[in-house]
């Protein structure tokens, strides 16, 4: 019997020896896969309206955000409107999709998409003044940013 | 002189910092996906050039929001989660002909499953929806109303493609995302041109 009982008793400690090179996988897959956040929100982060029936934008290069909310200061009422860093005034959306353009190639331009970033308590009449400017200078593929969900209810 | 062996470098603590730098990716890593109601503007005419179209009353499905937010359509007080219905009953209808192209003549809807209500639009590529709001809705509630009237176009035309291709439109489209073939694109094609989404917003009520 004896010549069954050599084993060794215990378990043997697991090698962690491959441990760091599992984590620096990670590691490079969460460095290559992040997007730091390019503009700083000077308006109260907008809450976004809730839709079941979404698309998700493609070629995220041709796409030119809008931001409309409230401002941070409770004081100031009313819509306003942020693009790049800049509170700008509804006149100026021309000219900023004007220079989004200049910085595209020719046979980009038409692929161009306008993303609308929007509070849910926005007001519609800011939301048409923004879609009127956009069709005087033939930009007119938009999308109405919203979360995917079925809970319209939020909404409103 | 006293030399020593060079000691190899202890790597055991590799791992903490490894960890320590894929903490901090992790907590700043965004992966918000942009995605929302995507929508076409219509082209802006020439101001010198009239070009009013004339349409009948009961081919239009009046959407009206006011500024508390509440809903009328066809002069009927009705809630946001009749909307998808209505306006399914109503773009579906099918009760009369298509606008007839140069010589060939208007035909009835084949593939419609409405009513067939005379009093109401006659055929899909004729149904126009009409969403008219007050400045002072809220986006909220103006986007809830696009999403139902996108997702009553979307059960159609997901309707008809089950029937003719035994697929759904919405599967057809992410086929197409992956191989886009021609043969995928004459049948979405087919789909849209059947039921093509014609909305329009009148200027909005001060």
């Amino acid at each position: 019997m004896s010549k069954f009982k050599k084993k060794k008793k215990g378990l043997p400690a697991i090698s962690t020896a491959s441990l760091p090179d599992i984590v620096f996988m990670l590691l490079f897959f969460f460095m290559v896969s992040t997007t730091m956040r390019e503009t700083d929100l000077l308006l109260k982060k907008p809450v976004l309206p809730t839709a079941s029936e979404v698309k998700k934008l493609e070629l995220k290069s041709l796409v030119s955000t809008i931001y409309i909310g409230k401002s941070k200061d409770p004081r100031i009422s009313g819509d306003k409107i942020q693009v790049n860093d800049k509170i700008i005034d509804i006149k100026d959306i021309t000219s900023f999709i004007f220079v989004e353009r200049s910085v595209r190639s020719e046979d980009e331009v038409k692929l161009m998409t306008t993303s609308i970033k929007a509070d849910k308590d926005a007001s519609v009449g800011t939301i048409l003044d923004i879609k009127e400017q956009l069709r005087d200078i033939n930009a007119l593929k938009i999308s109405f940013s919203t979360t995917k969900g079925t809970d319209l209810k939020s909404n409103y | 002189m006293a030399r020593r062996e060079n000691s190899e470098i202890n790597a055991g603590s590799m791992a903490d910092i490894a960890f320590l730098l894929l903490i901090f990716f992790l907590v700043t890593t965004t992966m918000d996906v942009d995605s929302g109601i995507s929508r076409k503007l219509p082209e802006k005419t020439p101001p010198d050039q009239k070009n009013d179209v004339i349409v009948k009353e009961k081919n239009v499905l009046d959407i009206t929001v006011n500024r508390n937010n509440q809903l009328l359509v066809e002069n009927e007080f009705v809630q946001v989660t009749d909307i998808k219905r209505l306006t399914m009953n109503f773009v579906d209808n099918g009760g009369g002909l298509s606008a007839a192209k140069g010589d060939v003549p208007g035909e009835p809807c084949d593939y419609c499953n409405g009513a067939k209500d005379p009093t109401s639009s006659d055929h899909p590529t004729k149904a126009i929806v009409s969403l008219q709001s007050d400045r002072g809705t809220t986006y909220g509630m103006y986007i809830s109303v696009q999403n139902e009237i996108e997702g009553a176009y979307n059960e159609l035309r997901n309707k008809l493609a089950l029937k003719k291709y035994k697929r759904s439109y919405n599967d057809l489209l992410d086929d197409f995302k992956e191989n886009g073939t021609a043969s995928l694109r004459t049948k979405i094609d087919f789909l849209k041109d059947s039921y093509p989404q014609i909305i329009t917003e009148p200027e909005p009520i001060k």
